[in-house]
This record gives structure tokens, sequence and C-alpha cells, in this order.
């Protein structure tokens, strides 16, 4: 049997891409950029097993880094809203 | 423009969707129901039923006592029934149940306190224009919160559990038991809901009271709407919802008798219940845990939900699946002699189709002549469209030729379709934006559309009875559109992976190998033929071979069609197994270099000039030179290797499939070689002295084996064949070059069929134990399992015949699964996606404004017009700009 109580870190995992909270002026500065406001963006709820171990609260900016075989480093960015 | 009454036109801002109260509901009916009975005895509609005459216009010549209209003109109109008790919506069980547990059960209030209450309204009110979705969210937190509410922090009310028992019973948990809520006592718990708790609670008090969700007043829809149908016989069958209105005013009568009669609660409840069950049924026939109402057949009844539910649904069937005029549609069948931006449409249907043309001193003189031509003859005209909006029939106007003289600028002539129209051709499933191409039109003889077949691959067609559709634009603009956005030669790359979906096949290419292999020598005079066909005028020059005979070659022969500036290099696609070549000065011919537009070697086939073959000859000269060029390309080009090959001659008998006995005898003595090897694994198994394979157990450990063994077999058996086949003949030429069918298929036909599987396994069903009844039991030897030692060529005995088709079968039944399943969700990927665009800041966004990518695919790249989805192919540049080794 699996023990339950043991906690996997989802960053682990090899499909997980990289993801950081964005310090206020720079998540300003990022939607400045991208002329949009925060809902916005696409959505990270605070409950996402990612969310939770870097976390990110409500309100938050989540910076994703990933890697695309079509254009390399791809970065996307969340809006954490509650959930 | 006289004849029409010109009306104040009003713009449609806004629409708003809310629940209709009962006062409203009453306001806008003309009439109560309030009888059950439909029709007296002579026939005639009783006034006061769900026929009542004021509900709308039947019977042609009646006029509406209502507004006046005759039929067609009188849109009907609404009645209502009262209801005795009133009844749930069963749309809004769901709401119902949220708003219940959200309130007081005393008070009606909002269980939160009411500074809490004061804040959140006045985010809601900041919020709810701008970001609809955020406010969503609010109003669902505010739910949430109340519902957790134990005690109301307004009157103090000590709060109860509300279960719902579907489809719509609410049950509340007191202390004497489980207590049922009426749909009265819902209602005056709704009613006690202040307006400012209704808006945090997501409703709008104006336009939909909660308590409105509790019915008593019902809607009686127009006749209009459920239009009675008078069968051969003089019986009149009425509609479903007219048989469930009746239902629903007959019960209604009943309740109230019993009411007024004193009836004991127990049956006046049990009406109620049957009241609430027909009203439900009225909505939605399809409740989950309501048993649906029946027709006296047996059939269901199409109810409100149903007719807007579904393929055939309003929506789907009436809305997006709307029919058209000016479209036609019939079989298709190949012409390799028509443009491949051409469409040959049949006389029968160029004199249906029409396009309206304006009359303009300079094109007086030919609409003249359609006019005169009148409907029967091609090129005529149907109609014509006088400047004060009058439409003149041809088919009933004795004098044409006097209506022709008459002709004058503004008139609109709508002419018959002719030679160089543009209209739009479609093959369904419609599952790319190139299953719809802008053709121009060439009137042909025949019953059946005509389509260059070159064209096939866009639209997946082939002529086994495929049927096209075919639409004509009307407005100058539709027709620009087509012209410059949907014709075919713009769509030779497709937006999928960014290479040529149009290109050749089949014969063309054996054709286009046979003319660009090197034994192909031709005099002058066959060149001549060969080029007859093309549209091209070019010097022939000097020969390649001058003595003992002046011979041209097929490559010089194809050089003539190519740019002067065009390089290339790469292999071909018979360059494979020992016939491989991987740079130039290539025994084999198999790799192709072409510089300065001369096929200097190497030889054309599916590679080079294929559809669906990215980064190859046709891609680069697609992108590379002028849409018109290519154009030019397809329809001379390939007419060229046509040519050719009818002029060679490309057939395959049985001898092509045929080797010689020794080889027969070596695959037996490989095959029996292969055979002991199962044999004596499946010994080894027996004994328990196989090892398995990590991570298997012992059975499936075997099974790999014998299948790995019974694999090499298959290919050692195809390799001997082939190495005994005459590598050009005609059969093996074809799938060298990849116009037909593979390697494979001939190794099947000449030497060994190999394993028949089912589900990726051998085949094991049928009998217990095994696959038929004239095997032992639990015999796995690869003969008892569906492998197959004969080929094509030299026959199947009957248990071989039997596992082929078993495996056949399976085929058959994958594709069959596998179409429904990709269109269904080919289905939810478009309604997924459809609203989305790319803004021109090169974000891809939904209607709202809310980011999908902030930028277009990660590069902003169009793959349509990019190399083969690369932003850029730095390797063919160079090539290009300073050529391949200079």
């Amino acid at each position: 049997m699996r023990s339950t109580s043991k906690k996997v870190d989802p960053r682990d995992h090899v499909l997980v891409p990289k993801h950081e909270v964005l310090p206020v002026e720079e998540a300003y500065k990022i939607l400045k950029e991208l002329g949009v406001g925060p809902e916005q963006l696409p959505w990270l709820k605070a409950s996402d097993p990612v969310a939770k171990v870097i976390g990110a609260k409500p309100g938050d900016i989540v910076k994703i880094t990933r890697h695309s075989p079509v254009v390399g480093e791809l970065v996307v960015y969340r809006y954490v809203v509650s959930g | 423009m006289s004849e029409r009454i010109q009306l104040n036109e009003k713009i449609v801002k806004g629409i708003r969707f809310g629940i209709l109260s009962p006062d409203e509901i009453r306001k806008m009916s003309v009439t109560a129901i309030i009888t059950a009975e439909v029709y007296d005895e002579d026939g005639t509609p009783i006034e006061g039923s769900v026929m009542d005459p004021r509900l709308g216009v039947i019977e042609p010549g009646q006029k509406c006592p209502v507004c006046g209209n005759v039929i067609g003109n009188c849109p009907g109109h609404f009645g209502h029934i009262e209801l005795i008790r009133p009844v749930i919506h069963v749309g809004f069980v769901k709401h119902v149940y949220d708003l219940l547990r959200s309130t007081c059960r005393r008070c009606g209030r909002v269980k939160l306190h009411e500074d809490e209450i004061q804040k959140y309204k006045k985010i809601h009110e900041a919020i709810k224009r701008r970001w609809p979705s955020a406010a969503k969210r609010l109003i669902d937190y505010v739910k949430k919160s109340s519902m957790k509410a134990p005690t109301c922090p307004h009157c103090g009310e000590k709060q109860l559990k509300i279960k719902l028992e579907k489809p719509y019973n609410f049950y509340e948990e007191r202390k004497e038991g489980m207590v049922r809520l009426t749909p009265l006592d819902i209602r005056e718990r709704l009613e006690k809901i202040p307006d400012s708790d209704v808006e945090l609670l997501g409703y709008d008090p104006k336009s939909s009271r909660p308590e409105w969700i509790i019915l008593t007043v019902l809607p009686v829809p127009p006749i209009t709407i459920r239009p009675s149908i008078m069968i051969e016989s003089g019986i009149r069958a009425e509609d479903d919802l007219t048989h469930k209105l009746v239902d629903i005013v007959r019960i209604n009568e009943r309740l109230k008798e019993s009411i007024d009669a004193g009836a004991p609660q127990l049956i006046v409840e049990d009406l109620w219940d049957l009241l609430q069950y027909h009203v439900a049924t009225y909505f939605d026939n399809e409740i989950p845990g309501l048993p649906t109402s029946k027709h006296r057949s047996g059939r269901p009844l199409r109810t409100l939900a149903q007719r807007l539910k579904g393929k055939e649904g309003r929506f789907r069937g009436n809305l997006s699946g709307k029919r058209v005029d000016f479209s036609a549609r019939t079989v298709i069948s190949p012409d390799p002699n028509i443009s491949i931006d051409e469409v040959g449409v049949p006389y029968d249907i160029a004199q249906i189709l029409t396009v309206p043309e304006k009359v303009t001193k300079w094109n007086l003189d030919r609409l003249r002549e359609y006019v005169i031509n009148g409907p029967e003859k091609w090129p005529g005209a149907n109609y014509v469209v006088r400047p004060d909006g009058r439409r003149i029939d041809l088919r009933y106007v004795k004098d044409r030729k006097e209506l022709a003289s008459t002709l004058a600028p503004n008139f609109v002539v709508e002419r018959h379709l002719i030679n160089g129209d543009v209209v739009i051709f479609n093959r369904q499933p419609s599952l790319h934006r190139i299953s719809m191409m802008g053709h121009r039109v060439r009137v042909l003889p025949g019953r059946t559309f005509r389509l260059n077949l070159l064209v096939c691959p866009p639209y997946n067609a082939d002529f086994d009875g495929d049927e096209m559709n075919l639409h004509v634009p009307q407005s100058e603009e539709a027709i620009a559109e087509t012209r410059e956005l949907m014709t075919v030669h713009r769509n030779i790359l497709t937006p999928r992976y960014g290479g040529p979906i149009i290109g050749s096949a089949q014969d063309y290419i054996s054709g286009a190998y046979l003319l660009t292999v090197k034994t192909t020598l031709l005099t002058e005079s066959e060149v001549q033929t060969i080029l007859g066909v093309a549209d091209i005028s070019k010097a022939l020059g000097e020969p390649a071979i001058l003595a003992p005979k002046r011979l041209y070659t097929g490559k010089q022969i194809l050089s003539y069609f190519l740019p002067e500036d065009f390089n290339f290099h790469g292999p071909a696609n018979i360059s494979s197994g020992v016939r491989s070549c991987k740079d130039e000065d290539c025994a084999h011919d198999s790799f192709l270099v072409i510089k300065q537009g001369k096929l200097l070697m190497g030889v054309l086939d599916k590679k080079a000039l294929g559809n669906q073959q990215p980064e190859s000859v046709l891609h680069w000269l697609v992108r590379e030179y002028s849409e018109d060029y290519v154009l030019w390309l397809m329809d001379n080009l390939f007419k060229v290797f046509l040519r050719f090959v009818e002029l060679h001659g490309l057939t395959m008998t049985l001898s092509d499939v045929t080797i010689p006995p020794e080889a027969s005898e070596k695959i037996a003595e490989r095959a029996k070689d292969a055979r002991k090897k199962v044999l004596e694994l499946i010994e080894l198994y027996k004994q328990g002295k196989l090892e398995p394979i990590p991570g298997r157990t012992m059975e499936e450990t075997l099974e790999s084996y014998i299948l790995d063994t019974l694999d090499k077999l298959r290919n050692e058996a195809g390799e001997i064949a082939t190495a005994y086949l005459d590598p050009f003949n005609n059969a093996y030429i074809m799938a060298r070059t990849g116009a037909r069918g593979s390697v494979l298929n001939i190794t099947q036909m000449a030497a060994m069929l190999g394993q028949q599987s089912v589900r990726g396994e051998r085949i094991k069903r049928g009998y217990s134990d095994r696959t038929l009844p004239h095997f032992r039991r639990g015999d796995i030897s690869p003969e008892a399992r569906g492998f197959i030692y004969s080929s094509f060529r030299s026959g199947l005995n009957p248990v071989e015949m039997f596992f082929h088709a078993a495996g056949g079968r399976e085929g058959l039944v994958d594709t069959a699964v596998r179409t429904s399943q990709s269109g269904y969700m080919q289905r939810r990927l478009i309604n997924a996606l459809s609203d989305l665009r790319m803004e021109y800041d090169g974000t891809v966004r939904t209607l709202y404004g809310e980011v999908i990518q902030t930028i277009y695919g990660g590069d902003g790249v169009h793959p349509m017009r990019s190399a083969h989805g690369k932003t850029v192919d730095v390797d063919r540049i160079i090539e290009r700009v300073v050529g391949w080794r200079r």
C-alpha cells in the first residue's frame, strides 16, 4: 500500500513546467505590456497542486516557463483565483 | 421600393433574458384557457380551449379576430392557463434549491451580516459591468457562505437543512422529521427575499423575481407554433404540444373541482402532483427520474425542450443548418483536362443556377442575348429585375425579344451560369477550410460535376459515388471574396502543416517517374507528342544524345517546365534499402539534384511531386514562385505525365508478383525453421524454463517471442521475394515510387501474408481454448493462431482465409468507430474555439477580451505562410541564394 501521508512535490515531475509567482511590480509591468487586466489572463485555481506548492495566493500572477518544440522557450502567465 | 411599406427601422442594442412574471403573462394573453374540450360536434374549435381561434389563424382565408391579419401575416397570440395550485418550473429547480438554502427561512434575507452584505453589494456593483465572469464568482461565493450559516444573523432564526429530491420535490428536516415543502410554501419563501438581496444572489429583480419561478399562470403558445395537421382521411392530428396543454388544462380542471368539492387532502395532493408532472414534461420530456410522457401510440411526446435540443433541434437543425438557394449537388467524376481551379457543371444545372448581373452599356448586348435565349436555352436568363424592383419571370414572358429591347442600364438580369463564373465547391464532411474552395465554372455536357484529380486530396474525394455541393455567390462582394481568398491555387498550401496538399497521386507519380528515369530516351517527334498536351512554347534545344541517334532524355523534358533559377537537392522516394542514395553521383539515380532549373540527377516521384509532401520540389516551387506559375505547372506538367504513361503503358500482371520455384522453396524452408523455433519456445514455456521479460507474465513473454519470430519470418520472406522480383516490373515501380501500394503489399502478394491480428494480438477468440474446431484445445502453434504461410499469389487455404477475414473485419469496424468518435471530438473542438480570434497585437482572445495566448501559436507564425511551420528555413534560403555546393 502506498502511504497517503507522503507529499509529492508536483514540480519534480518531468511534465510540469517551471512556475513562479511574479513580484507585484513585475506583474504590473507584464500586464501593462500585454495591455490586459489580470482577469483577462487565463486563470489558475489557488487549489492547483503547483499553486499550493509555490504559495500562490488569489490575486497573484504566476509565470510559467514551458518548453515548446516549435518555439523553444515559451512564457505564459496565469492569474490566480480562489478555489 | 414603392410597394413596400417604409417601417421605422429599430436597431437591436441588446437582448435581456428574464423570467416572465404572472402579470406579464396575463397581460400578453388574449384569453384564458379554461376548457379541456377542443372541438365541438361539427369540428369547430371551442372558444376558451387550447385551439381558441384568437390564438392565431390556421385556415387560409380566415381573418385573425385579434389582429385582423390573414394566415402567414398573423404571428399568433398567447393565451394563458390560471393554475389552481402553483407548480415549479423544472428548468429552474437548481435555482430554487440554491435560493432556499442561501436565504433565511423566516425573513428571507441573505444569511450574512448587514455590513458584509453591504460590502459585497458594493463590490458587485463595481465589477458586474466590467468583469461579468468575476461578478459571477463573487455571487457564487456569497451563496456558498450564506448557505453555511446555521442561524440567520438578521432575525436569529435557526436554519434547517433543505433537501432536493430529484427532479422537483423539496423537503425540510424538521424536528418532527422530513416535511415536504409544497410549491406554495416555496413561493412564500421566495417572495420574502428583498429586491436588494435578490441582486446579490445574481438575479435582476426587475426582470426576474425568484418567486416567478413558481408558476401560477402558464402561458399558452399561439397555434402557429403547434399547428394541427390534416391527415388524408380528414382526421385532425394535433401537435404534441397541444396534447400536453390539453392534459394540463384537464388536470387543472379536476384539481379545481376536487378542491371546490372539499375532497380529502390526499386526493388534492395527488392531483397537484399530477399537474406538476404535466407542466414539467410540457417543458422537458426527458427529465431524469420522471417517466416520459407518451402519445397514445407509445411514442414519446416532443415537447418544448425536445424541439430545441439535439441535431435536428431548432438550433443545430434550423438555425445553424439552414437550407440555401443557389446551390446544387450531384455525383462527381474526374476530368484531367480541365484546370485545377475549374469545376465542370452540367448544362442542366447551369440553366437553373443564376448570377445577378447589373445591366450597363458595356454588357447590354450580351445580356439582351441571354434574355432572348430565355430559361430553356443555355446561356440564357431566368429572371429580369426592373429598376423599380419588379421581378419578371422569363418562363411566362411571351415575347422575350420585346422584353430584351426594353433592357437598359440599371436592370438586373439573373443569367445562367457561364464559363468563368466563380462558385464555391464543397464536399462533406467540411473539416477544413479547404473543404470549400472557389472554382471557375466550366459548363459541360453530362450529369456530373467534373473536377481535376489534383484537387481530390483537400476534399478527400474519390469517384466511387461521392457527391459534392456547389454554391453560387450572388453579390459582387461575395464573388470578389471567393475569387481572392478561396480559389484553389491560393489554397495549395494547407494551414495544417504548411505543405502542399494539392499534388500528384497515383498514375501522375508513375508517369513522373517513368518520364524522368534514366532509360527514357525520346526522339524529337516523341517529345513533340508528349509536349503537345501542354501549353508551353520553348525551344527544344540540343538533345542530350547526338549519336547514333538524336535522343532527348526525360529529364530534359521535365526541365522545360522548371524556372531557370530553381535549385533543389534531396533523396527521392525510391531511395530506400539497397537502392538508397545519400549524395549526388549515385548509381541508382535516386538522389534528386536540380540546378539552375535543370534536372541533373534523380527521378521525380512521390517525395518530389506528391500531395501532402512538405519540403518537396513541389513545395518550394509553390512557395518561391507565383501562383500563376504553379497553376500553369499543375495544369500542364501534370498532364504531360499522364500523356507519358498513356504512351508508355502501365499495367500489372500476375507475373509481376510471381516468384521462381527456388524462391518459394527458400521461403518454405525459412517458414519451417521459424515454425520449429516457435514450437521450441512453446515447449520451453510448457517446461517453465522460459525467461520472462521484466514486467510481463510468462504467457505475455511467450506471445511476444512468438510474434517476434513470426514477424522476422515474414520480413525474410519478403526480402527473398523482392530479391527475385524484377525491380522494374510495374507493380514494384508503383510501390517504390509511392504511386500506389507498398512493398509490404507486394510481399503479401508474392511471398507470405504473415500474422493476422485482432486487437493487436494473435487471433485467439472463437471456441473455448481454440480458434476453430479442427485444432486441439490449447494449441497455440502459429497456424492455429492466425498465421498465414500462403501468399495471395498462391492462394489461401480455408482456415487461413477465415483468419484473414477476421483481421479484415476488425479494420472495418475500427474505421467506422473512429470516424464517429473523431467527428464528435471535432464538433466539440470547433464549438470551443469558434469565436477566438487574433487581435492586431498578436494575442489570441475570446470575444470578451480574455487572453488565450499572448502571441498566436507561441511565435505568431501562420503555418500556411511559413515553410513547413518553421519561422524561417535557413537551409533552404541559403540553397536558393548561393546554390547547393555552388
